[in-house]
């Protein structure tokens, strides 16, 4: 199962592109899970819709507005490169942060579910008992959705190693700076003679997933059970 | 302290409009399910914001035109239907939550003591009957060190046989703090256990209100409690049990003598008389196996839609509610301000009815 040089830096391009997006995603999954599962505000639905949308575009699409966007020449791309010095157009950077945006609705989701599942009662009781928002937040709904978060976390992380079309759109494909697993591929199935070590990368990506996928199975039967509250 | 409380509120086609005032003691809010008790509580509570409101605890404003006291300022403590015990947190945990944020009881232990916690501090909440929980409960709820007590229906959600377990801890609790409570019920056999006073609700607007004795009492309210509910509480002191079986039990009201009498001599005790078990006779009946025959006035009469008529009575310095029907009014030719005896049959108090719930004011 030993990768080339090639393989291996995308393979390791993607577990930092997928730790980036998990570890910046999962507190702003939460805080807009939070606002969408328990807050009455003002254009609500347009956040879940925005939330939602790179969901249902066509990957290449978001990977696209991504580009007018985020690019050297474009609105937010340019103030934070002068502002911050941040780059995204054709780094690995962009790269993370298209994986991020494609993950973040997923996250949302699972984090959302496991905000509803915790009785408001609770919450109520926690209020009477002294605890102010921020405390109720951090006593009762966060230790009872921590499982939920991970869960999330670990749906957006496989799915974020993964990300092929907006990557591609936004930060192409150069090996070393923005090749991920998913796009070294299918640069790799490009090729006559490619098909051997793209297999080899092909069986990585599956452990890999397989594995996030047992870890999310066992997270969410905890997050039942620490629901129902049964030790 | 005083809690003073104007509230008007609509939702959907229900209108709450009351404005009542409790002291120290247990208060009552009394109705049935619907009649905007919950909206109360809450509002006192500041879980909801009702339309308009005037809420004050001695000199804290909750509520006002101008003021809105965030829930976790106002210093209550909650006991709700379902006990609502944190699940990821023990019972020592839940017991101490209100510590993270400031509260400082002086009286942990004894609560401990008092509510009969002490081997259940390492139990994970889902492991403890119904009447466990809510005695979790009601400890966290006095462990906030709280100024109020609200408690909205604890024993609803409990069997008979855990409201029995559960009932003796009011009482204690009743006796050993001085935190007035807000007693939110539809039963009214605990409300005759616990309460000093009682506002009566129906349909979001206020019936009657006041010290729970001259409440129960009314007979206007017979139709609201139940022809088979409606029934006056008498305080009463425990004394000798005779050979036989038969307690007596001293009250304001004469003596009666009833069996099944288990609380010790000399302790004090309501008695709550149904309404629909006292029988009026107008001279002192002989020959009679009933034992207990009180000399009282006919105080006040309500003439409901059925053919019964309700009377409250003073006998001695107690109140006695009865139901009559009104073919035996007229034939016995009564008026209020009469002179009658009451007939109550011994066996028609009820062990459950006589309680241990100490008034200090017998």
């Amino acid at each position: 199962m030993m990768l080339d040089a090639a393989g291996w830096a995308a393979l390791q391009l993607s577990l930092l592109v997928g730790v980036t997006a998990t570890l910046i995603g999962v507190p702003l999954a939460t805080w807009v899970a939070w606002l969408l599962a328990r807050g009455t505000f003002f254009g609500k639905a347009a956040l879940n819709a925005l939330v939602h949308l790179p969901l249902v575009l066509p990957p290449v699409v978001t990977g696209y507005l991504l580009l007018i966007l985020f690019g050297r020449a474009g609105p937010v791309g340019r103030f934070l490169e002068d502002t911050l010095g941040l780059v995204f157009a054709f780094r690995w950077t962009g790269a993370a942060l298209a994986a991020l945006i494609m993950a973040f609705p997923l996250m949302v989701r699972a984090i959302r579910l496991a905000i509803e599942a915790v009785d408001p009662g609770l919450e109520a009781a926690a209020r009477t008992l002294g605890a102010s928002s921020m405390g109720v937040f951090r006593t009762v709904t966060l230790p009872l959705i921590l499982p939920g978060i991970l869960a999330g976390g670990v749906m957006g992380f496989a799915k974020a190693i993964g990300e092929f079309g907006a990557t591609i759109t936004f930060v192409a494909n150069i090996p070393g700076q923005t090749q991920t697993l998913p796009s070294a591929i299918y640069a790799l199935l490009q090729v006559p003679g490619g098909e051997a070590a793209a297999a080899r990368l092909v069986i990585w990506a599956c452990v890999l997933a397989l594995a996030a996928v047992v870890l999310s199975e066992w997270l969410a039967r905890r997050v039942a059970r620490r629901i129902a509250g049964t030790p | 302290m005083t809690l003073r409380v104007e509230i008007t509120h609509r939702a959907g086609d229900f209108t709450l409009d009351v404005a009542f005032e409790t002291g120290a003691g247990v208060t009552a809010l009394f109705g049935r399910s619907g009649a905007g008790k919950t909206t109360i509580v809450n509002a006192v509570a500041g879980l909801i914001t009702p339309d308009h409101a005037r809420i004050r605890l001695h000199d804290t404003t909750f509520h006002d035109q101008n003021t809105r006291l965030p829930t976790h300022q106002r210093k209550i403590g909650y006991v709700f239907q379902d006990a609502r015990l944190f699940p990821h947190l023990n019972v020592a945990q839940n017991l101490d939550y209100a510590r993270r944020f400031g509260a400082r009881p002086d009286a942990r232990a004894e609560i401990i003591e008092l509510l009969g916690l002490g081997d259940l501090l390492d139990r994970a909440p889902a492991t403890l009957s119904g009447g466990q929980k809510q005695r979790v409960a009601l400890g966290r709820a006095l462990l906030s060190d709280p100024q109020l007590l609200l408690m909205d229906e604890p024993l609803a959600a409990l069997d008979a046989p855990r409201k029995a377990e559960i009932l003796p801890y009011f009482e204690a609790l009743k006796r050993q703090t001085g935190v007035p409570i807000l007693y939110v019920s539809h039963a009214l056999d605990e409300i005759a256990r616990i309460a000093d006073h009682m506002v009566v609700i129906e349909r979001g607007r206020i019936m009657a209100q006041g010290d729970l004795f001259h409440v129960l009492s009314n007979p206007a309210l017979t139709p609201l409690f139940g022809v088979r509910e409606a029934g006056a509480v008498l305080r009463a002191k425990v004394r000798e049990r005779a050979d036989d079986g038969l307690t007596r039990i001293e009250t304001g009201a004469g003596d009666l003598h009833l069996p099944g009498v288990h609380a010790p001599e000399g302790s004090r005790i309501r008695l709550r008389v149904l309404a629909q078990d006292v029988m009026i006779a107008r001279d002192r009946p002989a020959g009679i196996s009933a034992l207990n025959i009180l000399p009282a006035r006919i105080e006040a009469r309500f003439v409901g839609d059925g053919p019964g008529v309700a009377l409250r009575l003073a006998a001695g310095s107690e109140h006695l509610l009865a139901r009559i029907t009104a073919r035996a009014w007229a034939a016995l030719e009564l008026a209020e301000g009469d002179e009658v005896f009451a007939v109550i049959k011994a066996t028609s108090v009820a062990p459950g009815a006589i309680s241990g719930a100490v008034t200090g004011r017998f």
